[in-house]
């Protein structure tokens, strides 16, 4: 894989994070060019969550420096981190779905708090819920909905805001090998259209099928670096 | 700012019971708050308006001639603040006096020479009434050569009205410790809030949203709530206030006493106050909250 250091979205030099006494990364450096399409896999434990959340600053960094699209975290001030954050479309682990609003809202959500015009939010809404097939349950709370319901509402949200980069952590964990399929097939229609998409999985049979990077994490360390 | 509004009272719908709690506990601390305030208002007027009758006395000396009698009349009448001089002669003073101590009539028959000086009674303007302008008018008038002693409700009146200054300082500090008590409720119960939407406020933090964002409709729930509860709080004095005063308005029909209720000025800023509670309970739960 050849990565010309100007088409790097991504940049991590040797991160370290700790949480207490305990090493989740050890010593990561890792660059990740625009419209990527990445894999991060690794064991239960191997640090993959931890990897992406230290990119949109869910946690910060023990040492070391990462760099996002030009800003470098350890050096922007709390009033930027939302600007940082509308730079991801996020996948969840569990989803994070807010339980007490419709899906529409928790779609809408994204844009509204960017500041969007009600009816281009509107617009937006409806039409990444047809993408994802959510459409007629968009009033639906999401405790309604199946996980595989929900995941693509997750993607959905992910989706709306245009992010440049989507991080998709476990998208296909709880899903069946056909509900899997349908949100691998999303994240591909964002990858064609130039995000740069990062999946953290552990799922092998994700990683057969494509031609893409995939990051192995062993034990919070960079064990493999390599296209598939 | 109208999709802020909308935010704001579907939240509030949401979390109905909260809420509710919330603006129940402003209007009942309101209520007792401003029930005092009323009843100091009131008072205050009760005050006034016994000051309106204060009289004062003037007693002269012994043997004043007519003429001079006369003469001081009409100097007590010159002088600024008094309204009107009348005046008692003794034997006047005596029949009083008789009248008010009917059953010691027999003692006072008895004096073999009537013991009361002549006198003038003196109505005074209202802008005199205070207890300053009463002490320089009664030494004006003591300066007088017929006037031998000047008497009027100076003691009492100022007891009287330093006992209202004491209720009303004492007021103003229940007043703010009331104040105080309700943004620390309401601080607390936006906090319980808070708390209950942890999750969704975690998350909306994750898809970027800003502080001022996600604070202001919080702002608003905490104003809405503090103008809600408020505006309960003073109907329920008034209609507490209504059925006590038609209750006892017909023995006060005399006229020496009307209550009365807050102006309407008072009540809006009454209200604006509980509005500023509101934010002001959101703001410091937020500053904690959002650390
Ligand atoms: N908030 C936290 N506090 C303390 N330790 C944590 C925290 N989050 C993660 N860890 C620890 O850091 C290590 C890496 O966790 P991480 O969640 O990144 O693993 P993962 O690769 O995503 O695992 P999985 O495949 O199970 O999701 C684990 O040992 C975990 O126990
Ligand atoms: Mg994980």
């Amino acid at each position: 894989m050849i990565q010309a250091n100007s088409d790097a979205i991504i940049r991590m030099f040797h991160v370290h994070k700790r949480y207490g006494n305990k090493f989740a990364l050890k010593d990561v450096t890792l660059e990740i060019s625009k419209n990527d399409f990445l894999f991060v896999t690794g064991r239960s434990g191997a640090g993959k969550t931890t990897l992406l959340k230290l990119l949109y600053l869910g946690e910060p960094v023990t040492e070391g420096q990462v760099l996002i699209d030009g800003m470098n975290l350890s050096r922007i001030g709390q009033g930027r981190i939302p600007v940082l954050r509308r730079k991801f479309g996020i996948i969840f682990q569990d989803y994070k779905l807010i339980l007490t609003k419709t899906v529409y809202e928790n779609v809408a959500l994204v844009l509204e708090a960017a500041g969007r015009k009600p009816r281009l939010i509107d617009k937006k809404v409806r039409s990444v819920l047809r993408t994802v097939g959510m459409e007629d349950r968009m009033n639906a709370l999401p405790q309604s909905l199946s996980g595989g319901e929900q995941q693509r509402v997750a993607v959905a949200r992910a989706a709306v805001g245009d992010p440049k980069i989507i991080l998709a952590d476990e998208p296909t964990g709880s899903l069946d090998e056909e509900a899997a399929e349908v949100i691998m097939t999303f994240l591909d229609d964002f990858h064609a259209r130039g995000s740069t998409v990062i999946v953290a999985t552990h799922d092998k049979k994700l990683l057969e099928r494509r031609n893409s990077r995939v990051v192995q994490l062993r034990d919070g360390q960079l064990w493999s670096d390599e296209l598939h | 700012m109208k999709r802020f509004f909308k935010r704001a009272i579907n939240d509030l719908r949401e979390n109905q019971f909260l809420a509710a709690i919330t603006v129940v506990t402003i209007a009942l601390s309101i209520l007792i708050a401003s029930a005092f305030a009323l009843f100091f208002i009131n008072a205050g007027e009760l005050l006034t308006q016994w000051q309106k009758g204060i009289r004062m006395m003037v007693y002269l000396k012994p043997d004043v001639s007519e003429a001079a009698r006369l003469d001081t009349k009409f100097r007590i009448q010159g002088v600024a603040g008094v309204q009107e001089a009348t005046y008692i002669s003794k034997e006047e003073a005596m029949e009083r006096l008789k009248g008010q101590m009917p059953h010691h009539s027999a003692l006072l028959e008895n004096l073999k020479e009537n013991p009361l000086p002549d006198a003038f009674e003196v109505t005074l303007e209202a802008a005199a009434r205070d207890s300053v302008q009463l002490q320089f008018l009664s030494e004006r008038i003591q300066a007088l050569e017929p006037v031998e002693e000047v008497e009027y409700g100076q003691q009492w009146i100022q007891r009287f009205s330093s006992v209202i200054n004491l209720f009303s300082i004492a007021g103003y500090g229940i007043g703010a410790l009331f104040f105080m008590a309700t943004v620390f409720i309401v601080a607390n119960t936006i906090r319980l809030v808070l708390y209950s939407r942890r999750d969704e406020i975690e998350i909306m933090r994750l898809v970027g949203a800003t502080d001022r964002f996600i604070k202001i409709p919080f702002y608003l729930e905490g104003m809405i709530q503090g103008a809600l509860g408020t505006t309960i709080g003073l109907v329920a004095l008034y209609i507490g206030y209504f059925s006590l005063s038609s209750h006892f308005q017909p023995s006060l029909a005399s006229g020496l006493l009307t209550l009365r209720f807050f102006p309407v000025l008072v009540c809006v800023s009454i209200v604006a106050g509980g509005t500023v509670v509101g934010w002001l309970g959101c703001w410091i739960s937020l500053k904690q909250f959002m650390k």
